[in-house]
């Protein structure tokens, strides 16, 4: 029955560009897509390994830039700007952890919005990558899969980002299986527990941060790609860090399917206001998030996953409970 | 400036105490102090430095409320619940402030104190000057509360050993909501001081938020005394920045030190922890 | 105090371990040896220091002098994970499972050192809960069992990880009296295959009944180290811990 129905939805996924040929309801689903990729990838740092980054945008940030600088100054397509973007995300990320991995809790997401902020203010003073004016991406035509490009309509890029979607989950479904996935759960628990049984915590979290970094790198050379202009203040800020964190808790930190709820739900309401009201739709749904953030926090943890698990009265699976039934069966 | 640091970072530290959270709100807080100065002065036509206790006042207030309405139902729950709570708080209000009040850069036109004073060749603005021995003032009002006064110590003990106070018969549930309420207060002040001459914007609350997390961190989480030296320092540091390096850089520097105190020296110079 | 010469049979060798806290000194110069296949007890009033020598040795805490030796080697200092991978193991007195686990998950985190195949590690995590008669429990959350059988869960949650010296911090601590025997079986049946032990106790009965040697610390200081039989009638022993009643 469950089969069936993944099914139903998986067609209906791939088919819906076919059926919705307006660019606005493809524009919600990529964003969608997006961003339920990325906060599957911060899931993997923070919902399974248990460390809460606030600064993850840098790594976005950081895919967006290098790409569309190579795009410029050296006529690389995109695809291996995509590379290039991702591998200097995961070298930024393991310079970051090295420092932070040694502190905890609070410390440790104070210390990564304080990178965040770093990294942005120096972007927004560098003049040879655009300072505070930001990039636009040179313009490619025709449409062109190698430029990654495409001016008349959204279909291509619908597919682009459904497929980092898949990548991000699978990403986080292979690792939810392997001994790493493992040892995540058990540093997220207790760190101190873990490294009396032998498990490497520094390695392990720098690990996770490294997947994590590169899948939101890869994002943002993504977001680069499909709005033609990058700014600072549009792929570095606070904010963008704290949207995808919400995504994921919203949906359900430590699951593997929670973010990508937290982002069905969260960008057609985002998109909602913004329609609704106008101009001071952006701060509203701000508002909203906020709220929502308190009351999950306060409520239920476990995100709307965890909603919906006692809705549908399962007992709650943990991760590595759902993939000991399943290879069992 | 240091001092207001100070005052504003002595709440951040009394919470962290007390419960051994931190209020990424915190920062927000400061920003309501000021635009509760300003409403006060352009509706009440009351100087900032008497909107202080009002502001005061009304932070407390929000800092009860934030402890009954959230915390308290937070304080059981794993690390991550508690951070997202004080961080939704934080987006909340200042997107609230931002939706209520407009993005603009509001400002408080002539105030009683104006104007600038030499101080053997240094030019600094008179509203600063009152601002820092107000802060230092209040500083130093907290100090005597916390340590003479029988509800002041009560407040210390149980930030020492929650179970042995709970156990001499202090109550701390009150005692957590009223760390609430005297961060809220300091926090009034300090806005209600800064609003004299900073410009009150929804956003504002941020680079003061990150100066109190390396004030508090600086003189060791818990410890409040210590946020006063810390405080200090920090403003220093800061206004030794400015002047050195791109004005733009000044926070990373202020980051670069919570770093470097962090990651050396965890309890902070004075610290217990 | 007896003072242990470097026994080149040794498996762990402890010498000069010295640690303060602040002003209060929770370990002055201990210095011991335990052989391979030995099961050393040791036993002291609370606050002697039982828990930081655990500390020291695994490599939770720096000692500010002194040397911990194994197999001749100098592991003084070095992080917890390292030490465990050269064949340390231990359990906490104030138990730490990983409470959104299950039981089975626990035992495996220890089994995937050897191992990162998660089929093979389960196989081995089951083993081990069959040896500590957890096997029913294996599904079951950590945070939804009792102490005793979260003491069983420590323990086999060590064993994953093959240790040849593992140390047990107060393993019939909180223990319901009744479950007592069947742990005390438990421990001597794995010493009996060859693994050396160093084990914690305020249950007098239970050292008697298994120790080979034990060592005896009051105030951070080891105050006796040799078989049960002769600990138990040492005055210091006697004055320090154990009172009127034992004395035999």
């Amino acid at each position: 029955m469950r089969r069936a129905l993944a099914l139903v939805l998986l067609l209906a996924v791939l088919v819906f560009p076919l059926i919705f040929v307006r660019p606005f309801p493809r524009h919600i689903m990529i964003m969608i897509f997006l961003y339920g990729s990325l906060a599957t990838a911060w899931n993997i740092l923070a919902g399974y390994c248990g460390q809460i980054s606030l600064g993850h945008a840098v790594y976005f940030g950081i895919g967006a830039y290098t790409s569309t600088l190579l795009v410029r100054d050296a006529a690389l397509t995109p695809w291996l700007g995509m590379l290039f973007g991702a591998a200097l995300a995961v070298v930024v990320s393991q310079a970051i952890g090295y420092p932070v991995f040694r502190l905890r809790g609070h410390y440790f997401a104070i210390a990564t919005i304080g990178f965040g902020e770093i990294v942005q203010t120096i972007v927004l003073n560098w003049d040879w990558i655009g300072g505070a004016r930001g990039l636009f991406v040179p313009i490619k035509r025709p449409d062109s899969l190698l430029n990654f490009q495409f001016h008349e309509s959204k279909a291509v890029y619908y597919y682009i980002a459904l497929g980092l979607l898949a990548l991000a989950l699978g990403a986080t479904r292979w690792i939810e299986r392997s001994r790493r996935g493992y040892y995540f759960r058990a540093i997220k628990e207790d760190q101190d527990a873990a490294a009396s049984l032998g498990v490497q915590v520094a390695r392990e979290k720098q690990a996770a941060m490294a997947v994590s970094a590169a899948l939101t790198a890869l994002g943002g050379t993504f977001w680069a790609q499909y709005v033609l202009f990058i700014d600072p203040e549009s792929v570095f800020p606070l904010s963008l860090s704290i949207l995808i964190c919400l995504v994921a808790v919203m949906g359900g930190v430590g699951s593997l399917w929670g973010p990508l709820l937290g982002a069905a739900v969260l960008v057609p309401l985002s998109e909602g206001t913004r329609v609704l009201l106008g101009g001071t739709g952006k701060a509203l749904d701000l508002v909203i998030y906020g709220a929502l953030i308190m009351l999950i926090a306060v409520f239920q943890p476990a995100g709307l996953i965890g909603l919906v698990r006692q809705l549908a009265r399962r007992p709650t699976l943990t991760a590595g409970a759902r993939a000991q039934r399943e290879s069992a069966a | 400036m240091g001092f207001v640091y100070a005052l504003v970072a002595a709440g951040l530290s009394l919470i962290f105490g007390l419960m051994e959270l931190v209020n990424f709100a915190h920062g927000e807080f400061l920003m309501l102090a000021m635009y509760v100065a300003f409403f006060a002065w352009s509706l009440g036509r009351l100087d900032p430095i008497v909107g202080a206790p009002v502001a005061a006042v009304a932070l407390g207030g929000v800092g009860w409320l934030t402890y009954h309405g959230l915390i308290r139902r937070v304080l059981a729950a794993p690390m991550l619940a508690q951070i997202f709570a004080t961080f939704g708080l934080a987006v909340f209000l200042r997107s609230s402030a931002q939706f209520a009040f407009g993005a603009d850069f509001l400002t408080i036109k002539d105030p009683w104190l104006a104007g600038r004073v030499s101080l053997g060749g240094l030019f600094i603005g008179l509203p600063q000057i009152v601002a820092s021995l107000a802060a230092l003032g209040a500083f130093l009002g907290l100090h005597l509360f916390l340590s003479r006064s029988e509800t002041g110590l009560a407040l210390s003990a149980t930030a020492q050993d929650r179970q042995a106070a709970s156990l001499m018969g202090i109550d701390t549930q009150r005692m957590f909501a009223l760390g609430w309420v005297i961060g809220g207060v300091c926090v009034g002040v300090a806005g209600a001081l800064l609003a004299m001459f900073f410009y009150i914007y929804p956003d504002v609350g941020g680079p003061f938020a990150l100066l109190a997390y390396v004030t508090v961190a600086l003189g060791g989480f818990g410890n409040v005394p210590g946020t006063l030296a810390a405080g200090v320092v920090v403003g220093l540091v800061e206004a030794l920045a400015g002047l050195l390096i791109p004005p733009a850089f000044k926070y990373s520097v202020v980051f670069g030190l919570y770093l470097v105190v962090v990651l050396w020296r965890p309890q902070g110079l004075f610290g217990r922890f | 105090m007896s003072v242990t010469e470097p026994h080149p049979a040794s498996l762990l060798e402890v010498t000069g371990l010295t640690k303060s806290f602040g002003g209060v000194v929770a370990n002055r110069d201990i210095a011991f040896a335990v052989r391979p296949g030995e099961l050393v007890g040791v036993i002291g009033p609370n606050g002697a220091g039982k828990s930081t020598l655990f500390d020291l040795i695994t490599g939770f805490t720096r000692p500010d002098a002194g040397q911990v030796r194994l197999d001749g080697h100098d592991v003084t200092g070095l992080r917890p994970d390292r030490i465990c991978r050269l064949g340390l193991g231990r359990t906490f007195q104030k138990l730490r499972p990983f409470h959104d686990m299950t039981a089975l998950e626990n035992v495996m985190i220890g089994a995937f050192l050897h191992t990162a195949d998660v089929a093979e590690a389960r196989a081995v995590a089951i083993d081990a809960l069959a040896k500590v008669g957890l096997a029913d429990r294996a599904a079951a959350h950590a945070r939804g069992l009792s102490t005793g059988q979260r003491k069983r869960l420590e323990l086999a949650r060590a064993l994953a990880t093959r240790p040849r010296l593992l140390l047990l911090d107060e393993v019939t601590g909180g223990v319901d009296p009744g479950a007592i025997p069947g742990l005390v079986a438990l421990v001597r049946e794995l010493h009996g295959r060859g693994l050396a032990l160093i084990v914690i106790e305020h249950n007098m009965r239970v050292i008697m009944d298994i120790a080979q040697r034990v060592l005896a610390l009051q105030l951070g200081e080891v105050i006796a180290d040799g078989p049960p039989a002769e600990i138990m009638r040492d005055r210091r022993v006697i004055d320090a811990y154990l009172g009127e009643a034992w004395r035999a």
